[in-house]
């Protein structure tokens, strides 16, 4: 399976060039390969390691580090209940309970088609609006057992199809740096003069 | 139009209060470089670009902008901590938020991205950074869409890349995102991360990132709502900022308070001066505690500062009063737990929190942070002993050898120890485990002693024919 795409090979090599050492484009790299089949594969790492100058093994050892990159299928959604203090003391607890017993499965597992993951998280930055989850990322506030109901049968409708993407996708849009306004990167043992904006004033 | 909240900045209330980085949020359009050019965006950036670059670097010095990340180092002194004639330097922005009860750089990301990236273009200018970095939370997806968007409008109209308005000042600011590590955010580990590494902090010292931070460079981490307050300060001028605020904490602050309260919100507040009193109980604020109930206990500066009771509820929000009363303000976050709370239970997602987030670079921290889970679980539980507590002080002692820091209470007696500990590990997530149960043990014993099994000794006697 999965290598990366030729059309996110060229996504790839561009986002490489705005780092000064390729190594930095890694994390999001591996983002981009789990945008594009939903998690990331040995293959992918493989390939992401050619491309910014590692064994797979580096790539795998920085992956393994964060908690957002999955290395077998997850669930289309990704429902990821907050469970620190803020959450916990206005029900989180009780939230988690609901959703289990709602989708028939444990916190940490999938539903049996496939379409939804349910997973404890920790603060989310959004304490006052508590109890919160996300839905690939997607907040949802002051969440009640009910609204995670409407919010289960929704997403099992497809009726968020526009709103929240497949999990894999975090941001839908991407920065764009266009040719002719680039700086460009330049490796740091390249550069040795100091910025010329620092002799007097910068302004013409 | 004052107070309420609104779908897009969720949570926040604005009141009758001087806005430093908060003025656009009234307006639904307010991440909008249209909004942003009819409300004095990108002036601050055009009145320092006329000056020379180590006047704006003096002014930012002199107005004392303190880091809002939690250390509250001034910005100014850390860039004048860069040796000299050491080129490239860089700008690495820390939009990572994740400590427990933390809720405000997200705000400023999604509301106003072109304020954020006017301070980074300011800042850039008046340190002679040369590419900038800005750091996002990788479960933030639209914090991150905001920004993108942002930077690509302000690429378009020249305020980004080359030649800055057609002035000598180029600079390529550059979205970044993780992947969910709260450790990230200490800023040697997100410098890692950058690197394309497992996110640990580095070793200290020789690591400190000003003068040998991403690619051994000299770097500037700064925090979102540091870097914000700069476009303000360059259009009101330093006598405007200090005059906010208190002589060692001017300006303003955001502070996130959660939990039990009536009202829970965001509010850029008067730093230095407004009180927890006020903030918990204030009109314009919290509005007093849910139902009716009394204040049990409350975290002033995030997940990983020590616990105050009402006993501490007048004293003002600054560092220099909160760090002798034995915690300190961190990240702006206050959690607030009613009569009804569960205190030992409360510890547990703190620590749980902690103990689950070390890197497992030094042994106090990753198996220190294990141990206190695993104890106060069984405590939580009903199935801890009396020995479980005295261990829990021990394992604390291996983390944090000495007195740590903890509020006075005049109904147990007890007096304050200072902020700040000491520690045995590279950085504060390992101490961060053991505040919240040391804090919950100190002050609330009883809780935990109604919870435990108490062991009798069995008598060993000499069996006889
Ligand atoms: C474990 C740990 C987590 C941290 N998390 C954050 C964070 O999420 N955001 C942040 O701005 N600072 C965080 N900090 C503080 C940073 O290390 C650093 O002091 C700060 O970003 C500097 O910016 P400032 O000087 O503008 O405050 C954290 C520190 C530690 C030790
Ligand atoms: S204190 Fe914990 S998180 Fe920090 S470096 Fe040590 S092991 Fe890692
Ligand atoms: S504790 Fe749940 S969002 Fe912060």
């Amino acid at each position: 399976m999965a290598r990366i795409t030729e059309e996110n090979i060229r996504l790839a090599r561009e986002i490489i060039g705005r780092y000064p050492k390729a190594r930095s484009a890694t994390i999001p790299l591996l983002h981009l390969a789990q945008e594009q089949d939903g998690y990331v594969t040995n293959e992918a790492m493989a390939h992401i390691g050619e491309l910014v100058g590692a064994s797979s093994a580096e790539v795998f050892g920085t992956a393994s580090f964060y908690e957002m990159f999955k290395f077998e299928p997850v669930g289309k959604y990704l429902i990821n209940i907050c469970g620190t203090m803020s959450c916990a003391l206005m029900g989180a607890e009780e939230l988690m309970h609901h959703a289990e017993e709602r989708l028939g499965i444990k916190m940490g597992s999938t539903t049996a088609d496939g379409k939804i993951t349910l997973e404890r998280a920790e603060c989310q930055a959004a304490c006052t609006e508590a109890p919160c989850l996300q839905v690939n990322y997607r907040y949802r506030y002051r969440v009640t057992p009910d609204q995670l109901d409407t919010l289960i049968d929704d997403l099992s409708a497809g009726n968020l199809a526009s709103e929240i993407p497949a999990h894999g996708t975090v941001a839908v849009i991407r920065q764009h740096i266009p040719a002719d306004r680039a700086v460009g990167a330049v490796a740091p043992e390249l550069v040795t003069e100091n910025p010329v904006w620092l002799d007097g004033k910068a302004a013409l | 139009m004052t107070g309420g909240t609104w779908k897009h900045a969720p949570g926040f209330y604005a009141g009758d209060r001087p806005q430093v980085v908060t003025s656009r949020f009234q307006y639904e359009d307010s991440y909008t470089l249209e909004r942003y050019l009819a409300t004095d965006g990108y002036k601050g950036l055009r009145l320092a670009l006329a000056r020379p670059a180590n006047e704006i670097h003096d002014e930012v010095r002199n107005a004392t902008v303190l880091g809002r990340g939690g250390a509250g180092f001034p910005a100014g002194n850390k860039w004048g901590l860069m040796p000299q004639g050491v080129w490239p330097r860089y700008l690495v922005v820390n939009g990572d938020e994740s400590e427990p009860g933390t809720y405000k750089d997200r705000l400023l990301m999604e509301c106003d991205p072109h304020q954020l990236i006017e301070g980074c273009l300011i800042a850039s200018y008046a340190a002679g950074l040369s590419q900038c970095f800005l750091y996002i939370r990788g479960e933030m997806a639209l914090a991150q869409e905001r920004i993108a968007t942002a930077l690509n409008e302000a690429y378009a109209a020249g305020y980004i890349g080359k030649n800055i308005l057609g002035s000598k000042f180029s600079l390529d600011i550059i979205l970044h995102w993780g992947a969910g590590a709260y450790v990230v955010g200490e800023e040697t580990a997100l410098i890692e991360s950058l690197e394309g590494n497992r996110g640990m902090p580095r070793l200290k010292p020789p690591y400190f990132p000003a003068a040998n931070g991403l690619y051994g460079q000299p770097t500037i981490v700064n925090n979102v709502e540091t870097l914000a307050n700069l476009p303000w300060l360059l259009n009101n001028g330093t006598a405007a900022y200090t005059a906010i605020g208190t002589a060692t904490s001017p300006g303003t602050r955001m502070v996130a308070i959660s939990g039990h309260v009536n009202r829970p919100g965001v509010f850029e507040i008067i730093n230095g001066i407004t009180t927890f009193r006020d903030l918990l109980y204030g009109e314009e604020f919290c509005q007093g505690i849910r139902n009716g109930n009394d204040l049990k206990a409350f975290v002033p500066g995030g997940g990983s500062a020590p616990w105050f009771t009402p006993d501490q509820l007048d004293l003002p929000f600054e560092a220099s009063q909160v760090g002798p009363a034995g915690s300190m303000l961190g990240s702006g976050a206050i959690m607030v737990m009613d009569s009804t709370t569960d205190i030992p239970r409360a510890a547990l997602t703190l620590t749980r929190f902690y103990a689950h987030e070390s890197c497992g670079k030094c042994t106090p921290c990753r198996e220190g942070g294990t141990w206190l889970e695993r104890i106060l679980s069984r405590v939580v539980d009903g199935k801890g002993t009396d020995a479980d507590l005295d261990q829990i002080f021990e394992v604390g002692e291996s983390i944090c050898p000495g007195a740590f820091p903890h509020a006075s209470n005049e109904k147990l007696g007890i007096a304050a120890v200072p902020f700040p500990y000491r520690m045995n590990t590279i950085c504060f997530v390992g101490p961060s485990a053991y505040a919240p149960v040391h804090s919950a043990l100190t002050l609330f014993r009883s809780e935990f002693d109604a919870r435990i099994v108490k062991r009798t000794m069995i008598k060993v006697t000499a069996v006889s024919e």
